[in-house]
């Protein structure tokens, strides 16, 4: 079939003219600014991050003002622009226990070296709705207290579990992880590989995937042993200098849990991990993220496999890319007319064979039914 | 260069200090260090590499402290540089700025030369200052919200 169309292209530009029109809204209104984007909607600027996989807060809050606030044609535009940067190499591997954390606490020990920051959190509010950000009044500057004069590293909690031997050891390596931008990932997928595609997965599938561990589909009961939000530098080798420099220092939030143990014949029990690493500040993400890195782990500590969700690879790694699920979701609204066509087609003629066998049948019948009466 | 040394390697301490404000220019805000050089004096320069921006793979450690695993891109500029001097400049800063990457390369390449002193108290200094007011900053907010903790009496006693 070929179908000519007419008048289409007047009809993109002026629905794509009117989209334009309906992204500013009531220009009476104030037009939003990209730094105000960034400053004022961070956590929805860092969730694009994570999920777009580039870490760049102003392209970020571009892509929210052009996406008139939809988190994931944000992502979209984030990984379609990403495309277009060559890549210069990758980093060393950024050390979580020197970071400068603005938040960090544990819920397995309350003393822990380091303290229990609470940082910026809506953890303890009310959640009640407050009507003076309607007023638009100043902010007060949050209170200060003396801080160290220079910034202490930070020891992560596992290491203490790990000084007793209580706690599995993270084996140490330096081999370069496969990335699954640049090979299409296969399964089974590496530890590294399933970071990677969690790290930008959607944050709501991999909410919902860890949710359903603590329901009780393959739950590992985890508890947070530590969650740290701060600062960390980025790091990376220079080749015509010949040496590391710093390039840059990102916002990142680390989770580990502490889940139950595994032991052996030839090992005694011990706590097993979940991780979870995620650009800027994102706590619900990190924490998921842990939860569903150590239901996958299964296999590796071997255990026996419960056939939840949540343990299965292929499910959880080919469904948590929210641009490939949308990509694929959304195409199903675009033009299927020779698709439609020809099920059309089929479905007409399966139904005049039943209606024909009907009718065969049923003088079939018929005639049996005069025989009998004869 | 100070000295006629340039197929040498640079011995340590050298490479120390460069790395340290190398790391200061990348993480510098890009408004603060052109501010710090509004007031030099800025040679020519030749470019051995125009700005370019591009992406760098973040990597993360399992656990913290195990194997690699990549994390995300983030986007850095990058650029080379040489003055008529003969001092080559090199900037690798986060970000898609490439005149705060040229800045940055033409700091590093000053640094190298006579006028060190010069653009190590007009620019490096109060960029480590501003930067270390920013830590403190939020270090203090940060101390503000610390809990502690005081067992009264345990269960078991």
């Amino acid at each position: 079939m070929y179908v000519a169309v007419k008048g289409g292209e007047r009809a993109i530009d002026n629905a794509h003219a009117w989209l334009a029109e309906e992204r500013r809204g009531d220009p009476s209104v104030p037009e939003l600014g990209v730094a105000q984007i960034r400053e004022q909607l961070a956590l929805s600027v860092n969730r694009v991050m994570a999920e777009g996989s580039l870490y760049d807060p102003d392209l970020a809050a571009l892509a929210i003002k052009q996406a008139r606030g939809d988190l994931i044609e944000a992502v979209f535009l984030i990984r379609a622009y990403r495309t277009t940067l060559p890549r210069f190499g990758a980093s060393r591997p950024v050390d979580t226990a020197a970071m400068d954390c603005l938040r960090r606490v544990s819920a397995t020990f309350k003393d822990l070296p380091g303290g229990q920051v609470l940082g910026p959190t809506f953890d303890y509010t009310h959640r009640l709705l407050d009507f003076t950000l309607m007023a638009g009044g100043e902010v007060p500057p949050a209170p200060g207290a003396p801080a160290a004069p220079a910034p202490a590293p930070v020891p992560h909690v596992t290491g203490f579990l790990n000084r007793d031997g209580l706690i599995e050891q993270e084996p140490a390596s330096d081999t370069a992880p496969g990335d699954l931008t640049r090979e299409p990932l296969e399964l089974p997928a590496s530890r590294a590989l399933r970071l990677q595609s969690l790290a930008r997965g959607d944050e709501g599938f991999v909410l919902g995937m860890a949710y359903s561990t603590q329901r009780g589909y393959a739950r590992n009961h985890a508890f947070v042993g530590e969650l740290r939000i701060g600062t960390c530098c980025v790091e990376m080798e220079i080749p015509e200098l010949g040496f590391a420099v710093q390039i840059g220092e990102l916002e990142l939030t680390e989770c580990e849990t502490v889940n139950q143990f595994k032991g052996s014949k030839t090992e005694p029990p011990q706590f097993t991990r979940g991780y979870g690493l995620t650009f800027a500040q994102n706590e619900r993400k990190a924490i998921s993220m842990a939860l569903v890195d150590r239901a996958l782990r299964w296999r590796e500590l071997g255990e026996d496999s419960a056939g939840a969700p949540a343990q299965d690879e292929e499910f959880v790694l080919m469904h948590s890319d929210n641009i490939q699920a949308t990509g694929f979701l959304e195409h199903i609204k675009l033009p299927h007319y020779v698709d439609f066509q020809s099920e059309l087609e089929l479905v007409r003629k399966i139904r005049a064979e039943a209606i024909r066998a009907e009718a065969i049948g049923a003088e079939a019948i018929g005639a049996d039914e005069e025989a009998a009466d004869v | 260069m100070t000295t006629a040394r340039s197929d040498l390697a640079p011995p340590a301490a050298d490479t120390a200090a460069r790395q340290r404000w190398m790391g200061l220019l990348a993480r510098a805000r890009p408004t603060r260090l052109a501010a710090a050089m509004q007031g030099l004096d800025l040679p020519a320069h030749d470019w051995a590499r125009a700005p370019e921006t591009g992406a760098v793979m973040v990597r993360g450690r399992m656990g913290g402290s195990g194997a690699p695993f990549n994390l995300g891109e983030m986007t850095v500029t990058r650029c080379t540089l040489r003055l008529a001097t003969g001092e080559v400049g090199h900037a690798w800063v986060q970000g898609r700025d490439k005149a705060h990457a040229t800045r940055a390369a033409l700091v590093d390449a000053l640094m190298q030369g006579p006028r060190a002193g010069e653009v190590r108290a007009a620019v490096l200094a109060p960029l480590a200052a501003a930067a270390e007011a920013d830590r403190a900053a939020r270090a203090g907010k940060a101390a503000a919200t610390r809990v502690e903790f005081f067992t009264l009496a345990r269960g078991e006693d």
